[in-house]
């Protein structure tokens, strides 16, 4: 394999790593506050895309502010889910709510089907991400300068949030327990509300970088990214945010690796994912940067 | 313990309820079908079963458009009107034997068009066999559909042949020497096509390493960009890459921002406009074979078909319409022949199909029930599907 | 006792006698989805065993009955057959020329799951919770992913096509043994189930379940324990797989996605975790439902046909079963007489019942 070649790969290995890592930050994030797989988190993205993609399809408005809107309508449709779907479940058993998560993402998906129509729509990538650049004969879209930023915007802004404010704190207490922070007058309603905004907000982000990097819209295009991205948050140690980013750049990496030095081994590219999540889950069951915490009952 | 063993006796009461239940269900329903014994007298019924809904919605989608308008301009059989019953097979297998056995029990259709996706048709397979209801696939093109089955048919042409027009064309016209092979692995019409593409290729060329790299990828896999490198530092002249329209365009789309300047070739799946959409200035070059073209009418039902779809839907139609279109036209036509709504008749009519002017070319099937016809190569140009060539079946 | 033997005897005598009716009664449509009401019920009852009774969350069960399905139809097709099939790739020696009888086919195909179920339980089953769910969820993944490549064994994408349905009932040659077989199938499963759920072993299940420390303290091995219910649930999986490939005649892996998986963890959600009646009820009934939401695609009542349709009311049905009645239809108890009269009773004696 010559240099060149193989910058190349690690260049797409990192493009794809660091959407990886985007989508997983929101994942990580619900999860380590709630304790919930939001199995649904896919299909924001898939909500997130289609609305970004109508709204200058419809109303024929400049690309950034139609990404504005995309974000706030998939913020407010993560709430809307919360209240309905997970709220009324949260002195249920575990599973229950995981049902209900699957549900929910059952029913997006259909409705995807009956509101959007089957055939995949072509998602418009504004000039500026989709320009081709030749660096020392390596070729790279620039979306994927893109990518990397703003991921590393996200997670410091994340990282401000939970840490330095005062939400953020509210938000770490209900993650330790719901019962002791509502008595210590944490409205803890309105923080998971928070929460999943915040949490379907960073979908909606995933979900439009998605698009202009794959830009093609289909009802189950949350699909894949959804599992992958999940198994970057676990790899990296559920909850833990800096975890999910490493998490997602690791597992870019990996299946472009793999395919790269063992072309044969390509069909099998999607068990990657699924084998790097058993053997960090049998070495080091709380991922990488995962610090042991004790179950909740 | 007494108490618990009682529990299991008391569920295998409910069993013997709920098979009460359902036999009793069973039972009135059995009785609707004589009623409409009346109905079917004014109503000769065509079932129509096809991926509406999930992976190949698309797909099922568009040869539905092609039915309905023949069902339009064609309402009529022996004086009797013809009905369209569709069912979704929801692009799966289990569903796709549950909507064809409700077809021939409960609808009493007297034939069956369908499905879009091989698989979804071979589920249908020893349904319509076993109940002697002719069936007609419009675009299946696995082999496995027909083989062994008197009862199933189709008017397109099947993978061998495809495979071998399209190593043809990459060693006649591209002139290559070298090809690379990329597809959906997890897809029945990919892996046929690409087998039977390497075996022509390899005997064109005579070189049994002429095919330098063959990469996978899975179905709804977005990000190709490992694979298509892999295929090209193998240095091919050519890379083949038979999968849906929905990855291939992405696929082409990759390579091109990648830097790789190959030609792209495949095959009938992605004459989609969305395959236009979507692969943008990427696709441009790309060259595959098809059923049909619009801009050569093929023969003069093709005229016909091509005003009407254009009035109706207001777009250019796609193969798979056209392959609709036609099976219902042979359904109908074998209708006719045998003046009698016994599907058993009807299966004899078909089979006998020979020199049938459809929409997408003129059909005349074989001793397995495929049709024997010209294949139609199109390349993409300043955003268009244009017509480059028709190769007709080797004899 | 032997009182309770004769009246499951006369029971087993009643149900034979209904499906005889049903066998001559029903269309084959019907007889179709009775069929797969059957297999539904052995899915979702074995799922039970580990999620439910055991309280392990494990997403691997359509893996379970890809192994089962796959095993059985390579065992039972015959070797002309396998050669039509394999038009590709030949099949690899000796899976080729083997051809067995339904019943053995059935056994081996619920044994290679078993030892499937063995494989991803002994390393999965250390891991608790959500872990244990994604893991699980994983293997299923790459077992279907596996099935996908291997084209030499499993014919890859193309999947088995003309795979025999047993044309004989033990020895009795009836018209329609199939639904035989399936019944008599889930009904050992769920007279299993219940033998097993009321020995100690099931005892220890559901310790597990309540709660693992004091389990462990009380000198149940955890561990193995877990794997036995994980092998035990996945023998049936491959069962219903097996009789699953056998009605539907044609399989590939593309069957076999997670989406099945859920499919039946939701009927057993709803059913009632840890509740076998519940799982039949809710298998049969969600089965039956299905179909009958079918006329919802087709545009009924003046509504237009809207692909697709049919799904978001079957999930929005779903959601509201899981939101309204948390614990299922059955919770964790079984039907009983008791209850049953209770229930029919309460209007009567309503005053009496809320003393």
């Amino acid at each position: 394999m010559t240099l060149e070649l193989f910058l190349q790969h690690m260049v797409n290995g990192i493009s794809l790593g660091s959407l990886y890592a985007l989508i997983a930050i929101g994942y990580t994030m619900v999860y380590g506050i709630l304790r919930l797989i939001n199995f649904a988190h896919g299909d924001l993205i898939m909500i997130a895309a289609y609305i970004a993609f109508y709204s200058v399809a419809i109303f024929s408005i400049p690309w950034y502010l139609s990404f504005i809107i995309a974000v706030l309508f998939t913020m407010a449709l993560g709430i809307m889910i919360e209240r309905s779907a997970y709220k009324p479940l949260r002195s249920s058993p575990r599973i229950t709510v995981l049902i209900s998560a699957i549900g929910v993402s059952f029913l997006l998906q259909n409705l995807g089907i009956v509101i959007f129509g089957g055939r995949p729509k072509p998602f418009q990538v504004p000039e500026l991400f989709s320009k081709v650049y030749e660096i020392a004969g390596v070729n790279i879209v620039s979306i994927t300068f893109f990518i990397p930023i703003i991921t590393i915007v996200l997670l410091l802004g994340l990282i401000y949030l939970i840490n330095k404010t005062k939400v953020g704190m509210a938000m770490r207490a209900v993650a330790k327990d719901y019962d002791t922070s509502s008595l210590m007058g944490i409205d803890v309603n309105k923080i998971i509300s928070t929460t999943f905004g915040v949490g379907s907000g960073l979908a909606a982000v995933g979900g439009v970088m998605w698009s202009m990097k794959f830009p093609q819209l289909i009802p189950f295009m949350g699909v894949i990214p959804g599992l992958k991205c999940f198994i970057a948050a676990v790899v990296g140690g559920i909850g833990n945010i800096t975890g999910a980013v490493i998490g997602g750049f690791l597992l870019g990496l990996g299946e472009i690796l793999l395919v790269a030095f063992l072309p044969e081994l390509s069909g099998y590219r999607d068990a990657f994912a699924f084998i790097l999540l058993i053997l960090i889950l049998l070495l080091k069951p709380t991922g990488i940067m995962g610090e042991k915490i004790a179950e909740k009952v | 313990m007494m108490f618990r063993k009682r529990n299991a006796l008391i569920l295998l009461v409910t069993f013997l309820i709920l098979s009460l239940i359902v036999a009793g269900c069973g039972g009135n329903k059995k009785e609707e079908p004589k009623k409409e014994d009346t109905e079917t007298s004014e109503v000769i019924k065509i079932g129509v079963f096809e991926p509406m809904t999930n992976a190949n919605a698309a797909g099922g989608a568009m040869e539905v458009e092609g039915i309905q308008l023949a069902n339009d301009l064609y309402p009529e059989v022996l004086g009797k009107k013809i009905k369209l019953v569709i069912a979704d097979n929801k692009s799966d297998k289990v569903e796709a034997a549950n909507a064809v056995t409700r077809l021939v029990e409960k609808e009493k259709v007297v034939a069956i068009i369908g499905s879009w996706g091989s698989s979804f048709s071979m589920a249908a397979g020893p349904i319509v066999k076993e109940n002697k209801i002719p069936a007609v696939a419009a675009s299946a093109t696995n082999p496995l559909v027909t083989k062994g089955n008197d009862y199933y048919f189709r008017v397109c042409f099947i993978d061998p042949f495809q495979g071998k027009v399209m190593a043809n064309y990459a060693f006649n016209q591209i002139g290559a020497k070298k090809a690379a092979i990329i597809k959906e692995v997890s897809n029945d019409y990919a892996v046929g096509l690409a087998k039977f593409f390497s075996d022509e290729f390899v005997k064109l060329t005579g070189d049994p390493k002429s095919i330098v790299a063959n990469v996978d990828y899975q179905t709804n896999d977005q990000e190709f960009s490992a694979q298509l490198q892999a295929a090209a530092q193998a240095n091919p002249d050519v890379i083949f890459a038979p999968g849906n329209f929905t990855e291939s365009a992405l696929i082409i789309k990759q390579a091109r921002e990648q830097g790789i300047d190959i030609p792209i070739i495949g095959g009938d799946t992605w004459e989609a406009p969305e395959f236009l959409q979507i692969g943008g200035e990427a696709v441009e070059g790309a060259v595959f074979s098809t059923f049909f073209t619009s801009e050569v009418p093929i023969t003069k039902e093709s005229e016909k078909f091509l005003a009407e779809y254009r009035k109706k839907y207001n777009e250019e139609p796609s193969s798979v319409a056209a392959l609709g279109y036609d099976a219902y036209l042979v359904i109908r036509a074998a209708i006719e022949k045998a003046g009698s709504t016994d599907p058993v008749k009807i299966r004899d009519e078909i089979a006998k199909t020979k020199d049938f002017v459809g929409a997408a070319g003129i059909i005349t099937l074989d001793e397995n029930g495929d049709a024997v016809k010209s294949a139609v190569i199109k390349k993409v140009e300043n955003g268009k599907f244009v017509y480059q060539a028709t190769v007709e079946p080797s004899k | 006792m032997s009182k309770k033997v004769i009246t499951s005897l006369i029971l087993i005598l009643i149900t034979i006698t209904l499906l005889i009716i049903a066998q001559n009664n029903l269309d084959s449509f019907s007889l179709r989805i009775l069929n797969l009401c059957g297999i539904y019920v052995i899915f979702a009852v074995s799922m039970n065993l580990i999620n439910g009774f055991t309280g392990q969350l494990a997403l691997g069960h359509a893996g379970f009955i890809a192994v089962g399905a796959y095993s059985y139809s390579l065992l039972v097709m015959d070797p002309q057959l396998k050669e039509m099939n394999f038009f590709l790739k030949p099949l690899i020696a000796p899976l080729n020329t083997v051809h067995w009888p339904f019943l053995p086919a059935l056994i081996l195909a619920g044994l290679m799951a078993a030892l499937a179920g063995f494989l991803v339980g002994a390393p999965a089953l250390r891991l608790r919770g959500d872990y244990l769910a994604i893991a699980t969820l994983g293997f299923g993944e790459i077992i279907r992913i596996i099935f996908t490549n291997t084209q030499s064994i499993t014919n890859g994408s193309l999947g088995l096509k003309g795979i025999p349905a047993p044309d004989k009932f033990l020895f009795f040659s009836m018209k329609n043994s199939l639904m035989w077989w399936v019944w008599i199938a889930a009904i050992i499963t769920v007279i299993f189930h219940f033998l097993l759920i009321d020995s100690s072993y099931g005892r220890a299940f559901k310790a597990i379940r309540e709660d693992e420390k004091a389990a462990q303290a009380m000198g149940i091995a955890l561990f193995k324990h877990k794997v036995m219910a994980m092998v035990i649930s996945s023998f049936f999986a491959g069962i219903g797989g097996a009789l699953l490939a056998s009605l539907i005649g044609t399989i590939d892996p593309l069957m076999f996605r997670f989406l099945l998986t859920f499919n039946i963890l939701l009927i057993v959600v709803v059913g009632g975790m840890g509740s076998i009646s519940g799982s039949i009820i809710s298998a049969i009934s969600i089965t039956i439902l299905m179909e009958v939401l079918r006329a919802l695609d087709q545009g009924f009542m003046g509504l237009p046909a809207l692909p697709g349709l049919r799904m978001v009311v079957f999930a929005l049905l779903l959601m509201s079963v899981v939101l309204f009645y948390p614990k299922g239809l059955m919770g964790n108890e079984e039907l009983s007489w008791n209850k049953l009269m209770n229930l029919l009773k309460k209007p009567l004696l309503l005053k009496e019942v809320k003393k």
